[in-house]
Protein backbone atom coordinates (compact mmCIF):
# COMPACT_ATOMS: atom_id res chain seq x y z
CA UNK A 1 0.00 0.00 0.00
CA UNK A 2 2.59 2.27 1.20
CA UNK A 3 4.54 1.46 -2.43
CA UNK A 4 1.48 2.22 -4.33
CA UNK A 5 0.72 5.40 -3.02
CA UNK A 6 4.72 6.71 -3.31
CA UNK A 7 4.76 5.26 -6.72
CA UNK A 8 1.38 6.82 -7.67
CA UNK A 9 3.23 10.48 -6.08
CA UNK A 10 6.33 9.67 -7.99
CA UNK A 11 4.54 9.55 -11.25
CA UNK A 12 2.21 12.89 -10.56
CA UNK A 13 5.33 14.54 -9.66
CA UNK A 14 7.00 13.37 -12.72
CA UNK A 15 4.49 14.62 -14.33
CA UNK A 16 4.34 17.88 -12.71
CA UNK A 17 7.90 18.76 -13.09
CA UNK A 18 8.12 18.37 -16.81
CA UNK A 19 5.41 21.89 -16.59
CA UNK A 20 8.57 23.47 -16.26
CA UNK A 21 9.31 22.86 -19.84
CA UNK A 22 6.59 26.11 -20.74
CA UNK A 23 9.32 28.34 -19.74
CA UNK A 24 12.17 27.42 -22.26
CA UNK A 25 9.44 26.96 -24.71
CA UNK A 26 8.33 30.42 -24.42
CA UNK A 27 11.99 32.12 -23.77
CA UNK A 28 13.70 30.03 -27.05
CA UNK A 29 10.79 31.37 -29.22
CA UNK A 30 11.28 34.65 -28.29
CA UNK A 31 14.76 34.41 -28.64
CA UNK A 32 14.59 32.87 -32.29
CA UNK A 33 11.99 35.50 -33.24
CA UNK A 34 14.36 37.93 -32.33
CA UNK A 35 17.24 36.41 -34.54
CA UNK A 36 14.48 36.60 -37.60
CA UNK A 37 14.44 39.91 -36.63
CA UNK A 38 17.81 40.59 -36.34
CA UNK A 39 18.65 38.47 -39.77
CA UNK A 40 15.92 41.09 -41.80
CA UNK A 41 17.85 44.05 -40.62
CA UNK A 42 21.24 42.43 -41.69
CA UNK A 43 21.20 39.82 -43.43
CA UNK A 44 24.81 39.79 -43.85
CA UNK A 45 25.43 39.16 -40.33
CA UNK A 46 23.19 35.58 -40.45
CA UNK A 47 26.22 33.78 -39.88
CA UNK A 48 26.79 35.32 -36.12
CA UNK A 49 23.37 35.59 -34.93
CA UNK A 50 22.64 31.95 -35.57
CA UNK A 51 25.52 30.64 -33.73
CA UNK A 52 24.46 33.35 -31.04
CA UNK A 53 21.00 32.36 -30.64
CA UNK A 54 21.92 28.86 -30.82
CA UNK A 55 24.06 29.30 -27.73
CA UNK A 56 21.38 31.37 -26.44
CA UNK A 57 18.63 28.79 -26.70
CA UNK A 58 20.87 25.77 -24.73
CA UNK A 59 21.45 28.00 -22.04
CA UNK A 60 17.70 28.76 -21.82
CA UNK A 61 17.22 25.00 -22.22
CA UNK A 62 18.54 24.38 -18.59
CA UNK A 63 15.55 25.09 -16.95
CA UNK A 64 13.72 22.70 -18.78
CA UNK A 65 16.39 20.00 -18.68
CA UNK A 66 17.03 19.58 -14.91
CA UNK A 67 13.26 19.20 -14.58
CA UNK A 68 13.29 16.44 -17.23
CA UNK A 69 16.32 15.01 -14.97
CA UNK A 70 14.05 15.42 -12.02
CA UNK A 71 11.08 13.72 -13.54
CA UNK A 72 13.48 10.85 -14.80
CA UNK A 73 15.11 10.53 -11.21
CA UNK A 74 11.56 10.21 -10.30
CA UNK A 75 10.61 7.53 -12.61
CA UNK A 76 13.66 5.50 -13.19
CA UNK A 77 16.18 5.65 -10.49
CA UNK A 78 13.87 6.54 -7.31
CA UNK A 79 15.93 7.48 -3.81
CA UNK A 80 12.35 7.79 -1.79
CA UNK A 81 11.75 3.53 -2.87
CA UNK A 82 15.23 2.77 -0.46
CA UNK A 83 13.57 4.63 2.49
CA UNK A 84 10.23 2.24 2.80
CA UNK B 1 16.11 -1.56 -29.98
CA UNK B 2 16.92 -5.19 -30.63
CA UNK B 3 16.77 -6.47 -34.16
CA UNK B 4 13.55 -8.96 -33.42
CA UNK B 5 11.95 -5.82 -31.93
CA UNK B 6 11.30 -5.42 -36.03
CA UNK B 7 8.99 -8.30 -36.16
CA UNK B 8 7.26 -8.30 -32.82
CA UNK B 9 7.12 -4.65 -31.78
CA UNK B 10 8.09 -3.08 -28.15
CA UNK B 11 5.39 -4.87 -26.19
CA UNK B 12 6.91 -2.50 -22.79
CA UNK B 13 9.01 0.27 -22.12
CA UNK B 14 12.29 0.41 -21.14
CA UNK B 15 14.40 3.02 -20.47
CA UNK B 16 17.32 1.36 -18.98
CA UNK B 17 21.23 2.59 -17.60
CA UNK B 18 23.97 1.46 -19.65
CA UNK B 19 24.95 -2.28 -19.08
CA UNK B 20 27.21 -3.19 -16.39
CA UNK B 21 29.43 -6.03 -18.72
CA UNK B 22 31.66 -7.12 -15.98
CA UNK B 23 32.85 -5.31 -13.19
CA UNK B 24 36.63 -5.56 -11.41
CA UNK B 25 37.34 -5.43 -8.19
CA UNK B 26 40.15 -3.83 -7.24
CA UNK B 27 42.13 -6.07 -4.08
CA UNK B 28 43.58 -3.93 -0.98
CA UNK B 29 40.98 -1.05 -1.19
CA UNK B 30 37.50 -1.98 -1.31
CA UNK B 31 36.45 -0.53 -4.71
CA UNK B 32 34.67 -1.60 -7.69
CA UNK B 33 35.46 -0.67 -11.34
CA UNK B 34 32.11 -1.30 -13.40
CA UNK B 35 33.13 -1.53 -17.62
CA UNK B 36 30.03 -0.47 -19.07
CA UNK B 37 28.30 0.14 -21.86
CA UNK B 38 29.35 3.67 -22.25
CA UNK B 39 33.35 2.92 -21.80
CA UNK B 40 33.07 0.46 -24.60
CA UNK B 41 31.14 2.19 -26.77
CA UNK B 42 33.31 5.25 -25.99
CA UNK B 43 36.64 3.23 -26.90
CA UNK B 44 35.05 1.74 -29.91
CA UNK B 45 34.26 5.97 -31.15
CA UNK B 46 38.27 6.68 -30.09
CA UNK B 47 39.59 3.89 -32.55
CA UNK B 48 36.96 4.69 -35.12
CA UNK B 49 38.52 8.78 -34.70
CA UNK B 50 41.96 7.62 -34.69
CA UNK B 51 41.71 5.79 -37.46
CA UNK B 52 39.83 8.50 -39.74
CA UNK B 53 42.58 10.93 -38.25
CA UNK B 54 45.61 8.44 -39.59
CA UNK B 55 44.16 8.15 -42.76
CA UNK B 56 43.09 11.50 -43.38
CA UNK B 57 46.72 12.54 -42.54
CA UNK B 58 49.30 9.88 -43.51
CA UNK B 59 51.61 10.67 -46.08
CA UNK B 60 51.40 14.21 -46.15
CA UNK B 61 53.16 16.81 -48.77
CA UNK B 62 53.28 20.26 -49.22
CA UNK B 63 52.94 20.11 -52.84
CA UNK B 64 50.68 18.03 -55.04
CA UNK B 65 47.79 17.76 -52.09
CA UNK B 66 45.96 14.69 -52.49
CA UNK B 67 42.21 14.92 -51.51
CA UNK B 68 42.62 13.26 -48.67
CA UNK B 69 44.81 16.03 -47.06
CA UNK B 70 42.62 18.80 -48.84
CA UNK B 71 39.63 17.35 -46.34
CA UNK B 72 41.84 17.19 -43.40
CA UNK B 73 43.22 20.46 -43.79
CA UNK B 74 39.40 22.03 -44.38
CA UNK B 75 38.71 20.96 -40.97
CA UNK B 76 41.30 22.22 -39.21
CA UNK B 77 40.94 25.28 -40.79
CA UNK B 78 37.38 25.43 -39.77
CA UNK B 79 37.76 25.12 -36.22
CA UNK B 80 40.82 27.20 -35.95
CA UNK B 81 38.30 30.30 -37.46
CA UNK B 82 35.71 29.14 -35.20
CA UNK B 83 38.36 29.51 -32.37
CA UNK B 84 39.57 32.79 -33.63
CA UNK B 85 36.27 34.17 -34.72
CA UNK B 86 34.63 33.23 -31.04
CA UNK B 87 37.68 33.91 -28.66
CA UNK B 88 40.55 36.15 -30.79
CA UNK B 89 43.90 34.94 -32.17
CA UNK B 90 45.53 35.13 -28.96
CA UNK B 91 43.35 31.91 -28.08
CA UNK B 92 44.28 29.50 -31.44
CA UNK B 93 46.54 27.27 -29.16
CA UNK B 94 42.75 26.12 -27.34
CA UNK B 95 41.67 24.82 -31.11
CA UNK B 96 42.58 21.02 -30.65
CA UNK B 97 40.92 21.20 -27.20
CA UNK B 98 37.53 22.21 -28.93
CA UNK B 99 38.08 20.06 -32.21
CA UNK B 100 38.66 16.88 -29.38
CA UNK B 101 35.79 17.68 -27.42
CA UNK B 102 33.63 18.49 -30.83
CA UNK B 103 34.78 15.00 -32.39
CA UNK B 104 33.87 12.75 -29.52
CA UNK B 105 30.60 13.83 -28.67
CA UNK B 106 29.26 14.27 -32.19
CA UNK B 107 30.94 10.77 -32.63
CA UNK B 108 29.70 9.45 -29.79
CA UNK B 109 25.89 10.93 -30.48
CA UNK B 110 26.20 9.83 -33.86
CA UNK B 111 27.19 6.07 -33.27
CA UNK B 112 23.47 5.33 -32.29
CA UNK B 113 22.35 5.29 -35.68
CA UNK B 114 24.30 1.87 -35.89
CA UNK B 115 22.47 0.35 -32.92
CA UNK B 116 25.07 1.27 -30.38
CA UNK B 117 24.10 3.20 -27.01
CA UNK B 118 25.60 6.89 -27.13
CA UNK B 119 28.10 7.37 -25.49
CA UNK B 120 26.65 10.86 -24.49
CA UNK B 121 23.54 9.29 -23.03
CA UNK B 122 25.19 8.65 -20.24
CA UNK B 123 25.56 11.46 -17.50
CA UNK B 124 29.33 10.60 -16.48
CA UNK B 125 30.54 11.21 -19.60
CA UNK B 126 29.44 14.93 -20.27
CA UNK B 127 29.28 15.56 -16.91
CA UNK B 128 33.88 14.29 -17.20
CA UNK B 129 33.59 16.64 -19.96
CA UNK B 130 31.62 19.59 -17.81
CA UNK B 131 34.73 19.09 -15.32
CA UNK B 132 37.43 19.23 -17.86
CA UNK B 133 35.89 22.81 -19.21
CA UNK B 134 35.50 24.23 -15.49
CA UNK B 135 39.32 23.27 -14.52
CA UNK B 136 40.92 25.23 -17.83
CA UNK B 137 37.98 28.08 -16.85
CA UNK B 138 39.03 28.02 -13.45
CA UNK B 139 42.74 27.54 -14.28
CA UNK B 140 42.10 30.85 -16.69
CA UNK B 141 40.71 32.60 -13.64
CA UNK B 142 43.43 32.13 -11.82
CA UNK B 143 46.22 32.90 -14.25
CA UNK B 144 44.54 36.16 -15.09
CA UNK B 145 43.21 37.69 -11.57
CA UNK B 146 45.74 35.72 -9.73
CA UNK B 147 45.06 33.85 -6.16
CA UNK B 148 43.56 36.96 -4.26
CA UNK B 149 41.88 37.99 -7.31
CA UNK B 150 40.12 34.87 -7.60
CA UNK B 151 39.19 34.49 -4.58
CA UNK B 152 38.28 38.12 -4.09
CA UNK B 153 35.77 37.71 -7.38
CA UNK B 154 33.89 35.55 -4.98
CA UNK B 155 32.97 37.96 -2.54
CA UNK B 156 31.99 40.69 -4.89
CA UNK B 157 30.16 42.51 -5.54
CA UNK B 158 28.93 42.50 -1.99
CA UNK B 159 30.42 39.72 0.74
CA UNK B 160 26.78 38.59 1.36
CA UNK B 161 26.68 36.83 -2.37
CA UNK B 162 29.13 34.81 -1.54
CA UNK B 163 27.11 31.65 -1.28
CA UNK B 164 25.10 32.61 -4.67
CA UNK B 165 28.99 33.42 -6.55
CA UNK B 166 29.76 29.52 -5.67
CA UNK B 167 26.53 27.76 -6.54
CA UNK B 168 26.87 29.38 -9.94
CA UNK B 169 30.93 28.99 -9.84
CA UNK B 170 29.86 25.07 -9.40
CA UNK B 171 26.56 24.86 -11.16
CA UNK B 172 28.71 25.28 -14.33
CA UNK B 173 30.19 22.03 -14.95
CA UNK B 174 26.92 20.55 -13.93
CA UNK B 175 24.98 22.29 -15.77
CA UNK B 176 27.14 21.92 -19.34
CA UNK B 177 26.58 18.21 -18.46
CA UNK B 178 22.87 17.74 -17.58
CA UNK B 179 22.30 19.87 -20.99
CA UNK B 180 24.30 17.41 -23.35
CA UNK B 181 22.83 14.23 -21.46
CA UNK B 182 19.23 15.74 -20.97
CA UNK B 183 18.84 16.47 -24.59
CA UNK B 184 20.32 12.97 -25.60
CA UNK B 185 18.26 10.66 -23.12
CA UNK B 186 15.35 12.85 -23.97
CA UNK B 187 15.37 11.71 -27.86
CA UNK B 188 16.17 8.02 -26.29
CA UNK B 189 13.02 8.03 -24.20
CA UNK B 190 10.85 9.92 -26.42
CA UNK B 191 12.21 7.30 -29.02
CA UNK B 192 10.78 4.38 -27.14
CA UNK B 193 7.69 5.67 -26.17
CA UNK B 194 7.27 6.20 -29.97
CA UNK B 195 8.18 2.28 -30.74
CA UNK B 196 5.99 1.38 -27.83
CA UNK B 197 2.61 3.10 -29.22
CA UNK B 198 2.94 2.74 -32.84
CA UNK B 199 3.29 -1.04 -31.80
CA UNK B 200 0.25 -0.56 -29.46
CA UNK B 201 -1.43 1.00 -32.70
CA UNK B 202 -1.02 -2.08 -34.80
CA UNK B 203 -2.35 -3.87 -32.31
CA UNK B 204 -5.30 -2.60 -32.12
CA UNK B 205 -5.53 -2.48 -35.95
CA UNK B 206 -5.42 -6.19 -35.53
CA UNK B 207 -1.58 -6.66 -37.43
CA UNK B 208 0.35 -9.19 -36.39
CA UNK B 209 3.63 -7.64 -37.56
CA UNK B 210 4.16 -3.80 -36.49
CA UNK B 211 3.99 -2.07 -40.03
CA UNK B 212 3.87 1.31 -38.43
CA UNK B 213 6.84 0.82 -36.35
CA UNK B 214 8.72 1.03 -40.21
CA UNK B 215 9.69 4.45 -40.94
CA UNK B 216 7.95 6.57 -39.18
CA UNK B 217 10.52 6.76 -36.02
CA UNK B 218 12.62 7.49 -38.97
CA UNK B 219 11.55 10.89 -39.27
CA UNK B 220 12.34 11.61 -35.54
CA UNK B 221 15.44 9.87 -35.81
CA UNK B 222 16.80 12.54 -38.04
CA UNK B 223 16.12 14.99 -35.11
CA UNK B 224 17.11 13.38 -32.49
CA UNK B 225 20.32 11.44 -33.54
CA UNK B 226 21.25 13.51 -36.41
CA UNK B 227 20.02 17.35 -35.41
CA UNK B 228 20.60 16.68 -31.51
CA UNK B 229 24.06 15.39 -32.22
CA UNK B 230 25.77 17.56 -33.79
CA UNK B 231 23.81 20.53 -32.21
CA UNK B 232 24.57 19.95 -28.64
CA UNK B 233 28.19 19.28 -29.20
CA UNK B 234 28.61 22.57 -31.45
CA UNK B 235 26.48 23.97 -28.47
CA UNK B 236 28.59 22.46 -25.91
CA UNK B 237 32.23 23.78 -27.84
CA UNK B 238 30.34 27.41 -28.10
CA UNK B 239 30.12 27.28 -24.40
CA UNK B 240 33.43 26.29 -23.65
CA UNK B 241 34.70 28.97 -25.68
CA UNK B 242 32.34 31.79 -24.10
CA UNK B 243 33.41 30.54 -21.09
CA UNK B 244 37.38 30.65 -21.50
CA UNK B 245 36.79 34.17 -23.10
CA UNK B 246 34.91 35.95 -20.23
CA UNK B 247 37.51 34.03 -17.74
CA UNK B 248 41.09 35.40 -20.15
CA UNK B 249 38.84 38.10 -20.58
CA UNK B 250 40.32 41.14 -18.52
CA UNK B 251 43.89 40.05 -19.52
CA UNK B 252 43.34 41.81 -22.83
Amino acid sequence: MEKALLLAGSAIGAGLAMIAGIGPGIGEGYAVGKACEAIGRQPEASGAVTRTMFVGCAVAESTGIYSFVVALILLFANPLLGKL
Amino acid sequence: MKLSDFLTGVKEVEVNGPKIITSFTIPGIDLTINLTETIVVGWIVMLVLLGLILFLTHNMQVRAVSKRQMIAEMLVETVENLVESSMGKKFRSFAPYVATIFAFSCFGSLISLLGLRPVTGDFNTTFCWGLMTFMLVEYAKIRTNGVGGYLKGFFEPIPLMFPINLLSEVATPVSMGFRHFGNVAGGMIITSLLYFALTAASTALGLAVPVLTVGIPAVLSVYFDLFTGFMQAFIFIMLTMAYLDSAFGSEE
